[in-house]
């Protein structure tokens, strides 16, 4: 199983990455969009979005899901920092994961987004990326991780 | 002006250790090229034609002496002896040693002072009007507001990675000094009828190679509201803004495609979501920043006898007197002058300031001006506060340092890009077409006979020159490899905005200083009374200009 930073901590991860062919998916699998959509029990599932995929078709089901995936096809498309907000300021609790090509240099901001886990890509260094996440020990905004903003605390 | 805290003071040293760290990585090869050039850019490092170019923060233009004597030192230090403002109030090196920049970073946090989002695709230094504070029809000061927007867009965590890069200006003066229309977010302070601040915000204007006026997108929006909204627009922005083609990236091309209701409902809807969440400004945080921009304690002064006093000096001496004519402006106190230091003596590149020049600023701004400066988009310096009885010995020290070109706002005070001599993207060089203008009409008089005139000259369609906005633009660009350069005209800032027209084909590098007499001696003889170049070209349009240019082409 490959490894991956949850929690701060590296892990294995258990679930089975996307699989677009896959006529009737997995117990384990991260869905794309679409199956999801066509999944009847929504309790326990996990679910992956693309860039120009916004999470609102989640937002009814957020008590239910337990991942979201959200996919970074280039590090640069900053999308998914938007959905993963979007996804805790409407009360998601579960595991949010950013899966795809991003680096550890941006570990720190989508930590604060709040995202909670990070499936790397394979040539990362986990150990050296853990230091990434802390990068910064103050901020002016609130986030996800930090509910007051700056001024709220001054 | 602000003054950091010891947050304040953490976040920037933490953003130095983290760029050390990158910069470290990226020498030793475990950061890939690719990977660290937007991590650099948003540090404000550039990899241009010749070396690095730096660019360094000035917050909405605002400069303490001691910064400024820090800057002086670092260009000393780390580069060529010199400067450069650049068209957004920053302050640009263009010699730094890429292994080098870390350290400079961490000097220039000793004087709170950093380069963070200078470049790159997220959200920009926020500008506002130069003369803030101290402008005669200013409603309310705009720099509270922009210390709030600067600390909320500083490292934000969801905006770092936009489609392209957002620009936000903010102004306050019934006449608009900050170009709003043509930013991103155009944020005009008002005041309503009852004394409340509100906000109207305009969303889509720009420059470049689609230049566009901004639309307003909220006519009123109450003050606590600022960022929440700001957020909201930038959220619409980063989900739906094109990143397939960076030349149809940028907000405008959005709030055109979707139209400015569909937009505008877009930004409610996300509005709705966190409107009146912890994000909405208290007024102990309002109060906070605006604290820090009260007024200087300005001298009581005989108004009657510091006014004839210096009517005396002027009698006395013609250049002094016209240099206060040009160069200075009324204060919103009586008894203090606005004083602009002109950066565009011929023969110098346009907005270059030596190490010598910057520290004997520093000292004026300590002895004369409340030990602040301000830097414009203009490219110009100001002192915002200098007493009348002061003016003489100020004129007289920036005149020795060659500071004093008596030419604010008339045609020599044209605005440039770096252009080909400095910047990779260039299509053309700009600095030697500013230079060839400013030498051909260094007369004086005939400048001021013209009037005010602003020239903008970018060296590509990125438009860093401005030229979308100059009366006259002047741009670069490549014909089969070959350096040319288009004329526009008409083009405007302010309430009143609009984008040049061009003129026709394009010329070469020598024969623009001609081009532009040909334009002028057009205006001379077409102008009512009282006209300005602008009035005149409203009025007549651009077809007796390209009739009279072109007119021996076939
Ligand atoms: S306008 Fe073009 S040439 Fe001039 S500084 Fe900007 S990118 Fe460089």
């Amino acid at each position: 199983m490959p490894a991956m930073i949850r929690n701060g901590e590296i892990v294995e991860d258990r679930w089975l990455a996307v699989n677009t062919e896959a006529s009737s998916p997995a117990p384990q699998q991260i869905l794309t969009l679409d199956q999801w959509q066509a999944t009847a029990e929504k309790s326990g599932t996990a679910v992956q979005l693309e860039p120009g995929q916004p999470p609102t078709p989640l937002f009814d089901h957020l008590d239910s899901i337990s991942l979201v995936a959200i996919n970074f096809p280039l590090f640069t498309d900053g999308r998914g920092f938007s959905y993963a907000r979007e996804l805790c300021e409407r009360g998601f609790k579960g595991e949010l994961r950013a899966v795809g090509y991003f680096i550890r240099d941006q570990l720190h901001y989508l930590r604060r987004c709040g995202f909670t886990a990070f499936a790397l890509t394979e040539e990362t260094d986990l150990s050296a990326a853990l230091g990434s996440l802390g990068d910064f020990t103050e901020h002016y905004q609130a986030s996800a991780d930090q509910c007051l903003p700056l001024f709220r605390r001054r | 002006m602000y003054v950091y805290d010891k947050y304040d003071q953490q976040i920037i040293d933490e953003r130095v250790n983290q760029f050390r760290d990158q910069t470290r990585r990226f020498i030793n090869g475990s950061l890939p090229e690719a990977e660290f050039l937007p991590l650099r850019l948003q540090n404000g490092l550039y990899v241009q034609r010749l070396a690095p170019m730096l660019r360094i923060a000035v917050p909405y233009g605002l400069l303490n002496s001691t910064q400024l004597r820090k800057l002086a030192d670092i260009t000393r230090r780390f580069d060529k002896g010199y400067a450069h403002i650049s068209t957004r109030q920053n302050i640009q090196l263009n010699w730094p040693q890429l292994e080098e920049v870390p350290d400079i970073l961490a000097e220039l946090a000793t004087v709170q002072m950093h380069a963070i989002q200078t470049s790159g695709n997220c959200i920009r230094n926020t500008t506002t009007d130069q003369y803030a504070g101290v402008a005669i029809d200013e409603l309310t000061d705009p720099r509270p507001y922009c210390e709030i927007i600067r600390q909320w867009s500083t490292l934000h965590p969801e905006f770092a990675f936009l489609p392209r890069k957002f620009k936000i200006a903010v102004c306050a003066s019934t006449g608009d000094r900050a170009a709003l229309y043509n930013h991103d977010v155009g944020v005009e302070v008002r005041v309503s009828d009852q004394g409340a601040i509100g906000f109207r915000v305009l969303a889509g204007g720009g420059l470049g190679r689609t230049p566009m006026i901004g639309a307003v997108i909220c006519e009123w929006l109450d003050e606590p509201h600022l960022l929440t909204y700001l957020e909201a627009i930038l959220r619409v922005y980063n989900q739906r803004g094109r990143r397939d083609n960076k030349y149809k990236a940028r907000i405008k091309i959005l709030v055109k495609a979707m139209g400015v209701d569909a937009f505008r409902e877009a930004v409610a809807q996300e509005w709705r979501a966190i409107k009146d969440g912890l994000n909405t400004l208290t007024n102990a945080e309002i109060e906070r920043a605006k604290s820090f921009f009260n007024p200087p304690q300005y001298l009581d002064v005989d108004t009657a006898s510091a006014q004839s006093a210096l009517r005396e000096q002027c009698r006395n001496n013609p250049t002094f007197s016209n240099w206060v004519a040009r160069n200075t402006l009324d204060h919103k106190v009586d008894g203090y002058q606005i004083v602009n230091i002109s950066l565009k003596a011929t023969g110098y590149a346009p907005g270059d300031i030596t190490d010598a020049q910057i520290e004997l600023v520093a000292d004026l701004a300590d002895r004369y001006a409340f030990g602040e400066v301000r830097s414009t988009h203009e490219q110009n310096l100001v002192l915002a506060d200098v007493h009348q009885p002061d003016l003489y010995p100020v004129w007289q020290a920036l005149q020795a340092a060659g500071l004093a070109t008596p030419n604010i706002g008339y045609l020599s005070d044209l605005i440039c890009c770096p252009g080909g001599d400095y910047c990779s993207l260039a299509n053309a060089k700009s600095l030697p077409v500013a230079e060839a203008i400013q030498a051909r009409f260094s007369d004086l008089d005939y400048l001021y006979d013209l009037g005010p005139i602003d020239l903008n000259i970018s060296g590509c369609m990125n438009a860093c020159g401005h030229h979308h906005i100059g009366h006259i633009g002047i741009l670069g660009v490549d014909k089969k490899g070959q350096e040319f350069y288009q004329v526009c005209l008409g083009g405007n800032q302010g309430k009143d905005a609009s984008i040049g027209k061009i003129l026709g084909p394009s010329f070469s590098q020598q024969d623009i200083p001609d081009i532009i007499e040909q334009i002028l001696s057009i205006y001379l003889q077409l102008r009512r009374p009282e006209e300005s170049f602008l009035d005149t070209y409203r009025r007549v349009g651009i077809d007796p200009f390209k009739e009279r240019v072109y007119a021996g082409d076939d």
